[in-house]
């Protein structure tokens, strides 16, 4: 059996989760096993439909009192003795903060090996996989043999696809806990009150680097000319001081989709593209014709950002657009 | 209070990366090398709370020789000690990691109060040795962490989700992994780096172990390099711009 581990919010199934089905499926497939899933909360119930329309027959619901806030001992217990019961050959999780973080404590309780960042399995013997590296600016081919097989799926990789089948059987799953798997406990959700387009959101990112030499005001005020339009940074500029780690942009900032991506006085190193690789199209400005995100933009204006932007802005309300 | 925070000496990329001839290796000839901005968050959280609590802030690696040069930088921002695990230069799982540093942990004569690590390493992001570090000291962990606050023998834990935080909170001691975000590192002084470069760096042995997840080959993703179209070199092609984005419709 592939156990697969089902995010989800009131019965919604997590994007990320429904990736991680998608590539537990074609393990399962190749393997000739069937593929389960495990959800928590008192409300996983609801994921049945979803579930069994990605292939899933037996959805296990932790049924635990202690268990309806989370904490991820616990959720990596019930895992383990889900998995144990049920004869478990993998078990796949979303690469996301609590797929990640619940999976590695799975791992770290039976000292298996585990993988992270997965985007592709070939079951043989062994399991032949690639994964990411570097935020995704590199690929591993690697080879895992394990007894029981940990995979975490790279998030926003994967197309998610459905088989048509029916809804999940539901089966109820109450894990045996020792008081210590219970140390460590979801308190409190916090709401934030950041106004306007959240970068991850926005149809278009207006962003600078540190070719802005800390004046952002240009910036700004071309994205105060465009609807849905968020403004980001590298981290150059957030390390001067110039913007918050918020607006950063790349492998340890925010990863972006927007239809247009506006970089700005950025030189385009790795580490940042990999937060802009979502964007349809890429627009750049920079005074060196020669930097890298030259190469990887769709267009470019070579030029010095503090007149090429305000020109923009002006062109936007001749045209009537404000 | 006594902290210790682990870090990993990565190369430094740029713009592109150029493997080595096996393919088993970024080529690093021409590449300088740092830790990974989660961790350099990581290391000044241990400062900052080292001088607001006093005690000790210990910077451990575990890598080749070379990597008492990342251990130099955590000195210089600011940790009293370096702890060097020795490596013939050869990448370890993040398996035998954890282990190795558990052991160094325990074999220590300190009672760490808190343990901090990266969220995941800036290059293999394994997402998994501070939880491993944590079960082999058994001690609680909280993973993704973007605020921190330590009082007496609590900590605080936030992490971000989707339009507001989670909020955690253990006993000490404890292991918490951090993301950029969590403070501003500070640039440390010409004198303070000076300094660093004589600090005397400790050296614990590690016991390699098994790990399970054998490299075959990396492989660098092909992208679409074909060159921009440039639309002009001055605010004269604020037209053309303009025409772009009436042709994607964003306007
Ligand atoms: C592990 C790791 C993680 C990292 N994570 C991130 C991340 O999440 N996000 C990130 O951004 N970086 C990240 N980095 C850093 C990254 O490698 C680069 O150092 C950083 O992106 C550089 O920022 P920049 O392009 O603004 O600055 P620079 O590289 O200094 O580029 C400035 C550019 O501005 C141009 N310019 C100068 N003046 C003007 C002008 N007047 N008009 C127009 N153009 C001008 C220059 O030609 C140059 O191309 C990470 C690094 C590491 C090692
Ligand atoms: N070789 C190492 N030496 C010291 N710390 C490490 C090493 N590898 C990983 N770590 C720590 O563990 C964190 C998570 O790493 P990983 O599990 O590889 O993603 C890193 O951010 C570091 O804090």
């Amino acid at each position: 059996m592939v156990l697969s581990l089902v995010e989800h919010d009131s019965g919604a199934v997590d994007d990320n989760s429904l990736e991680a089905l998608t590539l537990a499926r074609s393990v399962a497939d190749d393997a000739g096993e069937a593929l389960e899933a495990i959800a928590f909360g008192p409300e996983a119930e609801g994921v049945a439909d979803d579930v069994g329309a990605h292939g899933v027959e037996v959805l296990n619901v932790v049924d635990h009192s202690d268990l309806d806030d989370y904490t991820p001992e616990a959720y990596a217990r019930a895992v383990i003795q889900c998995a144990e019961e049920t004869g478990t050959e993998a078990v796949v999780a979303p690469g996301t903060d609590r797929g990640s973080e619940i999976l590695a404590h799975v791992a770290a309780k039976l000292d298996e090996t585990m993988a992270a960042e997965v985007t592709d399995v070939e079951v043989g013997d062994t399991y032949e996989l690639t994964r990411q590296r570097w935020g995704g600016t590199l690929i591993e081919h690697a080879e895992l043999d394990a007894d029981t097989n940990l995979l975490t799926v790279a998030p926003n990789e994967i197309s998610t696809s459905g088989t048509g089948d029916g809804p999940a059987d539901v089966s109820a799953f109450t894990p045996d806990l020792e008081d210590s798997d219970l140390r460590v406990r979801l308190t409190e959700v916090e709401e934030s009150d950041v106004e306007g387009v959240p970068l991850a959101e926005a149809r278009v990112v207006v962003s600078g680097g540190r070719g802005t030499d800390g004046d952002f005001s240009e910036i700004e005020d071309l994205a105060d000319h465009l609807p849905n339009t968020a403004v980001g940074s590298s981290r150059a500029a957030v390390n001067e001081g110039w913007r918050p780690h918020d607006d950063q942009i790349g492998q340890t900032g925010n990863k972006i989709a927007p239809e247009i991506y506006i970089a700005c006085g950025i030189s385009g190193a790795v580490q940042h593209m990999v937060g802009c690789k979502g964007a349809e199209n890429i627009l750049a400005v920079n005074t060196d014709p020669e930097a890298a995100i030259i190469q990887k933009a769709d267009w470019a204006v070579t030029g010095d950002l503090h007149e090429v932007l305000p020109a923009v802005s002006d062109e936007l309300e001749r045209r009537g657009h404000s | 209070m006594e902290v210790l925070t682990a870090i990993k000496r990565v190369p430094e990329t740029g713009a592109k990366i150029v493997l080595t001839e096996d393919k088993r290796d970024i080529d690093t000839s021409s590449l300088g090398f740092t830790f990974s901005p989660h961790e350099e968050c990581a290391v000044e959280e241990g400062v900052q709370l080292v001088e607001a609590n006093g005690g000790n802030m210990t910077a451990l690696t575990l890598g080749e020789e070379d990597a008492t040069e990342q251990l130099r930088s955590a000195i210089a921002m600011g940790a009293d000690d370096g702890l060097l695990l020795p490596t013939d230069g050869g990448e370890w799982g993040p398996k035998a990691t954890a282990s190795a540093i558990a052991s160094a942990v325990e074999a220590e004569k300190t009672d760490f109060d808190l343990f901090l690590f990266g969220n995941e390493s800036a290059d293999t992001a394994n997402h998994q040795v501070g939880v491993r570090v944590a079960e082999h000291l058994d001690v609680p962990c909280v993973t993704g962490v973007k605020d921190l606050d330590v009082d007496g023998d609590t900590a605080v834990a936030k992490r971000e989700i989707p339009g507001g935080a989670e909020v955690y909170e253990v006993d000490l001691p404890a292991v918490i992994t951090v993301k950029e975000g969590l403070n501003e590192p500070r640039y440390p002084s010409m004198r303070a780096k000076m300094q660093a470069r004589k600090a005397s760096v400790d050296q614990v042995e590690p016991e390699p172990t098994d790990d399970g997840l054998e490299l075959l080959e990396l492989e660098v993703p092909e992208t679409d390099d074909s060159p921009a179209d440039i639309l002009g070199e001055s605010p004269e092609a604020a037209d053309e711009v303009v025409d772009v984005l009436e042709e994607l419709e964003v306007l």
